[in-house]
């Protein structure tokens, strides 16, 4: 079964199609670079100053060298807090220690001290989600001054706010997902319970300090006048409190033993999937940019994006002549045996009904879902209405929310209205959520919305026997259709974490083999489905 | 008489194994004898069948008769072929071979004997008409005589011992003052190497070339196989050899190659042997500038130039002379044909003074296009109870020119890790100037000693590959490796180079695009494809890994040590008052005692390593603390050896 592309590479459509992906990745390079940058030059130079490594250069020596990096967030809180908190001021992603996939949470000092914007805590917190669902070990590099006090009403209240962290960590912990820090500087007030709460806790001599509160406050609070170090430095930690359980000599000291411990962890990957030898697509993923549009409304075949991605371009597709809008197959991802549901169009019932069936087989099966998202969402209009298509989407929606088997999601094209449920979206808790540059998300059509509205807003004027000139329609729909413009752009979304982050179209086969291989660190439990709706 | 079914080769390393490998090209069934350091060894390896002799000292393997007569009668040897060195220059050793029923591969006692004394040896070829040095070969051993003999000679002289070769118990005397301490110290070279302290004394000849000529003898008749120069020498050591010898002419090669088969037929010499000669190389080769210096009785290290400028195999001549086979050409017959050198690669460090180095050979390859004559393998050990020599490398070419290029380019292509060697310091003298240019004495190295050392730098390249190599990104990445999503990641790498700690940083764009930033700023690109690593374009250079230490065979071998955080904060913890061996050795002197104070530069302690004497000194003003070894200990490469109170 494998796939043949229609695709012509030298064609003028392919060329145009290249160039405007290769603008809309520029857009996001340029955002993931300066995110990557931190706090700016000044920053990072008197950062380095003090002997301390750069946050970038802490999770390279920690990784194993050369392995992949995983990155999830890297384009957070982008357009937020005026500039101030380039990448949410965290680094967090999937990573290979001592050959262990392990979650990485690593402070990232330039950025204003290291101290938690509401987008920080969500990124940390994400982190953690991810590292809880798929077992990975948490592997924190501290240097935060807490939590960043000017925004303290989104940081410090509510349930998924900066006291989660440390929820977490217990309960991972009592999972046995092994918590692990390695204390660089700051570890102040709530910040001081990351080391505290974790199972090992590593610290720099005379750079990292753990306490509940820092000697200004101190002497504020009692008199007692005390160096930072006399107060809570690796010294004091490591020999007196117990605080900490390892004394470093410097940052890549205390790298080098936070490997150490990841190699004594004694962990094994479960037997979950039927690994199969890898093998390149017969397509270059590198053509996926040239075959599909970069206008979201000009239809193409989703099966050029699968001939790209899976192993062999071999797929072996699922009631291909049912439900047609919805392409439902078995493929391999670099050897992992996949489930792909994809977008050829909107969504009818057959193709609903097909899509649930798909994923109770996969279920069944143990086999791993990826969702390739392009959805303008479930066809409308009486004929659909009066069948039942709010029935039969709800089964794909219940069998999506409700499978166990580890499920990835790109976001490729469109992601609207309920369509993006029945294609595990955001809330559908796909372990992974990644989307392309090109994508769009909001609940309906910038177009469509402005359409509503004006609808509404037309009826009540001509109710009263008023008329509404088709210029004033116009300048009534404009400020929504540029408010669905600016809120659906991918940066917008990313930078809200409403997905893990933006990828390069072309690296769609590696992030899904990566996800997949991450996910596949914890053992797929059994499913059972809620009530379907017949 | 037949030629032999079974032979014994009663010696290890290098000449064991090539004496071997002509053997076995003969159909000749090849016993070898070993040590207890020599169980794993290549020539036990080679041999048809090896027997255990005993211990790691030669004195308790290698130089005893009775063992080696035992094992030869246990496997039904017939012929015992003593290579160089150990008992091959022993008459004592001829004689209980011949006595116990057995062919000596090699000259008699009584020609072994009438050569193994110089002193008379000079006598009976002066009475030859052989042209010898003026000296003094006296068996008055006194002071006095010795330095009035020097005195009548004229300064500079040489000493020399009796019973010596291959330049130890050697010393030069520029002037009279120095004469009484040389004399100590070469008596007492002698009486550690030979057993016998006689020295004799004769004129140190200026701008002197040594040139040797290879005579093979069946008993009564010889013939001379050409000449080899020797000249390119370090403290009496050889260190290349070629053949034939530059600036030779016919005339000069016909009375040189006459002397030589005159020596030999004199004292009825069967075998393979050298005559020596001492040739004034200040005014060109004239064939009245040179003079006998002795005889080697045996098959000389660097005979395999002589076989590569003649066709020859010497050990099939001594397999089949010693057989009773006549010899097997007339002089006549024996042409030149193109040149040759050898190249003795020793494991020692060279900027450190040439110190002789231990160390297993991590890994070992020769090029192909040379021959290649050796004793160790990648992963046997140089130890410290022989000789520290690895290989030799042989080139030959039609011409010198093309000879010596051969011979720069087969040294440039050996690759040794896990020992330091010579190489690079071969590697220069293949290059320069003088010696391509043919103008060679004793002396050249000497004089262009610093240049020669020096320890080559590695070139950017070299030093990137080892970064990657040391971080593991050398091999054929995998699909995934290296991916980023965005901005790519850096990491620092430290390697250690003699005492220099080099950060190098590698920036990895995928797994198959590596930029590499050297201390010194620069950058080096390394990319993959299907050919392999490219550095700046240019493919990779070999290299091997070892735990930590990364070796890459650019500039002679550049090693590399990786330096692991973890290492180096444990490093740190240790002490730094101890005075530790610089080189596995003997503790020949022990001068510390506990409690006694030190100042800087004191000698405390003699070592006596690779048949040398090096003094361990008190590195600053102090008291000791502690002697950890008592004299006479055998100790390894950074034993502490004294321990100083703390300053």
């Amino acid at each position: 079964m494998k796939l043949i592309s229609q695709a012509i590479a030298t064609s003028e459509d392919f060329r145009s199609n290249r160039e405007n992906h290769l603008a809309a990745l520029e857009l996001v390079r340029e955002a993931a670079e300066a995110a990557a940058a931190g706090g700016g030059q000044k920053s990072r130079d008197r950062h380095v100053s003090r002997g301390k490594m750069l946050p970038r250069d802490r999770v390279a020596a920690l990784l194993d060298p050369g392995s992949p990096f995983l990155e999830m967030g890297a384009t957070a809180a982008h357009g937020m807090y005026d500039g101030a908190a380039p990448g949410g001021g965290i680094i967090t992603g999937i990573g290979r220690v001592q050959g262990q996939d392990c979650m990485i949470v690593c402070n990232d000092a330039t950025v204003k001290g290291g101290t938690y914007y509401p987008v920080t805590v969500k990124k940390h917190l994400r982190a953690q989600e991810v590292a809880e669902e798929n077992h990975l070990p948490c592997i924190y590099l501290v240097d935060s001054g807490g939590a960043n006090l000017p925004n303290q009403d989104e940081v410090f209240p509510d349930r998924d706010h900066f006291g989660r962290i440390f929820y977490n960590q217990a309960n991972m912990s009592a999972k046995g997902i092994p918590q692990i820090a390695v204390v660089m500087g700051s570890c102040t007030a709530g910040g001081a319970y990351v080391p505290a709460m974790s199972d090992v806790t590593i610290i720099v001599k005379e750079q990292g300090t753990i306490f509940l509160a820092g000697p200004p406050l101190v002497k504020a609070a009692t008199g007692e006048v005390v160096s930072a170090e006399d107060l809570g430095g690796g010294d004091v930690h490591t020999r007196l409190s117990g605080v900490a359980d390892y004394l470093a000599e410097d940052d890549a000291h205390a790298l080098s033993l936070a490997r150490r411990a990841v190699a004594g962890l004694n962990r094994q990957r479960p037997q979950t999937v039927r690994w199969e030898s890898p093998e390149d697509p017969a397509y270059d993923p590198e053509e996926i940019i040239g075959v599909v549009p970069a206008d979201l409304r000009t239809p193409y075949d989703i099966r050029e994006v699968i001939a790209r991605v899976v192993d062999g371009s071999r797929f072996d597709e699922f009631k291909p002549r049912f439900g047609e809008t919805l392409v439902t197959g078995f493929a391999h991802v670099m050897g992992c045996p996949v489930g792909i549901v994809a977008n050829n169009g909107v969504l009818f019932s057959e193709a609903a009904q097909k899509g649930a069936h798909f994923v109770e087989l996969c279920s069944q099966r143990n086999i791993p879902l990826v969702f390739l998202q392009n959805i303008t969402g479930f066809m409308v209009g009486r004929k659909y209405e009066n069948e039942g298509i709010a029935r039969h989407g709800a089964k794909l929606v219940t069998a999506v929310a409700t499978t166990k088997v580890p499920k990835i999601t790109m976001l490729v094209g469109g992601s609207f209205g309920a369509g993006n449920y029945g294609m595990a979206g955001r809330a559908y808790q796909p372990r992974l959520m990644w989307t392309w540059p090109n994508s769009r998300i909001s609940v309906m059509g910038g177009e469509q919305a402005a359409g509503v509205l004006a609808t509404v807003k037309r009826d009540g004027i001509e109710r009263t026997g008023g008329s509404w000139s088709a210029e004033e329609e116009a300048e009534f729909k404009r400020p929504t259709i540029e408010m669905f413009e600016r809120q659906s752009h991918p940066l917008y979304a990313s930078a809200r974490l409403w997905d893990d982050g933006i990828i390069d179209p072309r690296q769609t086969r590696d992030v899904l083999a990566l996800s997949l291989s991450a996910t596949l660190n914890a053992p797929i439990e059994e499913t059972k489905f809620g009530v379907f709706r017949m | 008489m037949a030629l032999f079914d079974t032979i014994l080769v009663a010696n290890r390393g290098e000449i064991a194994c090539r004496v071997i490998e002509s053997a076995r090209a003969m159909g000749v069934r090849s016993v070898a004898v070993y040590s207890d350091a020599d169980a794993g060894a290549r020539h036990v390896a080679l041999a048809d069948e090896a027997v255990h002799i005993g211990g790691a000292a030669p004195s308790e393997s290698y130089l005893r008769t009775e063992a080696i007569l035992a094992a030869a009668a246990a496997t039904g040897a017939q012929a015992i072929h003593p290579g160089y060195g150990f008992l091959s220059e022993n008459p004592d050793f001829v004689e209980a071979v011949e006595a116990a029923g057995l062919v000596f591969i090699g000259p008699s006692a009584k020609a072994i004997r009438a050569m193994g004394l110089k002193d008379a040896a000079k006598a009976l070829m002066e009475e030859a008409g052989v042209p010898v040095v003026p000296g003094y070969h006296g068996a008055d051993q006194s002071d006095d005589v010795l330095s009035k003999a020097a005195d009548e000679i004229g300064y500079p002289v040489l000493i020399k011992a009796v019973a010596g070769g291959g330049g130890k118990g050697m010393r030069l005397v520029e002037r009279a003052a120095d004469f009484a301490e040389a004399l100590e110290s070469a008596r007492g070279e002698a009486r550690t190497a030979f057993g016998n302290p006689d020295v004799l004394v004769e004129k140190f000849v200026e701008k002197p070339r040594h040139i040797e000529v290879q005579v093979f003898g069946d008993g009564t008749r010889a013939v001379h196989l050409f000449e080899r120069d020797c000249s390119l020498q370090r403290r009496h050591q050889k260190v290349i050899e070629e053949a034939p010898a530059p600036g030779m002419t016919v005339e000069m090669r016909a009375a040189m190659g006459q002397a030589a088969v005159r020596a030999a037929e004199a004292i009825g010499y069967k075998g393979a042997g050298t005559v020596e000669f001492i040739v004034d190389g200040s005014d060109g080769l004239r064939p009245d500038g040179f003079w006998f210096m002795e005889m080697n009785t045996r098959l000389q290290v660097e005979h395999p130039v002589t076989e590569a400028i003649t066709g020859v195999d010497l050990v099939e001549w001594q397999l089949r002379v010693a057989a009773g086979e006549p010899l097997p050409v007339a002089q006549e017959d024996l042409t030149i044909t193109g040149h040759a050198f050898e190249a003795r690669l020793y494991a020692e460090d060279v900027p450190a003074g040439f110190l002789p180095a231990t160390g297993r050979l991590a890994h070992l390859a020769f090029p192909a296009g040379a021959r290649s004559d050796t004793g160790v393998r990648s992963g046997d050990v140089i130890s410290p109870h022989y000789d520290p020599m690895i290989a030799k490398i042989i080139t030959h070419g039609a011409t010198r020119d093309i000879a010596l290029k051969r011979l720069g380019q087969a040294l440039r292509e050996t690759q040794v890790a896990g020992t330091v060697t010579n190489l690079a310091f071969l590697g220069a003298l293949a290059g320069h100037a003088g010696f391509a240019a043919g103008d060679v004495d004793t002396g050249l190295i000497g004089r262009d000693l610093d240049a020669l050392a020096a320890a080559p730098e590695p070139t950017a390249p070299a030093m990137a590959w080892a970064a990657l190599v040391a971080l593991g990104l050398d091999g054929a990445p995998a699909p995934l490796d290296g991916f980023v999503m965005w901005a790519p990641l850096g990491r620092d790498v430290v390697l250690r180079r003699g005492d220099a700690d080099l950060t190098c940083r590698v920036v990895t764009r995928s797994g198959r695009s590596h930029l590499v930033t050297l201390p010194d700023g620069i950058v080096v690109e390394a990319l993959y494809d299907a050919a392999g690593w490219t550095l700046d374009g240019d493919t990779a250079p070999a290299h091997h890994v070892e735990g930590h230490k990364v070796t890459v065979f650019d500039g002679y071998g550049q090693a590399f040590e990786r330096i692991d955080p973890l290492d180096r904060v444990a490093e740190a913890a240790a002490g730094g008052n101890l005075i530790e061996a610089p080189m596995p050795g003997l503790v020949k002197v022990m001068r510390a005692e506990a409690g006694q104070s030190v100042s800087a530069g004191d000698r405390l302690a003699v070592l006596e390593a690779m048949k040398m004497e090096h003094s361990l000194t008190a590195p600053r003003d102090g008291v000791v603390a502690e002697v950890l070894v008592s004299e006479g200990s055998q100790v390894e490469a950074g034993a502490p050896l004294i321990r100083l109170e703390d300053e």
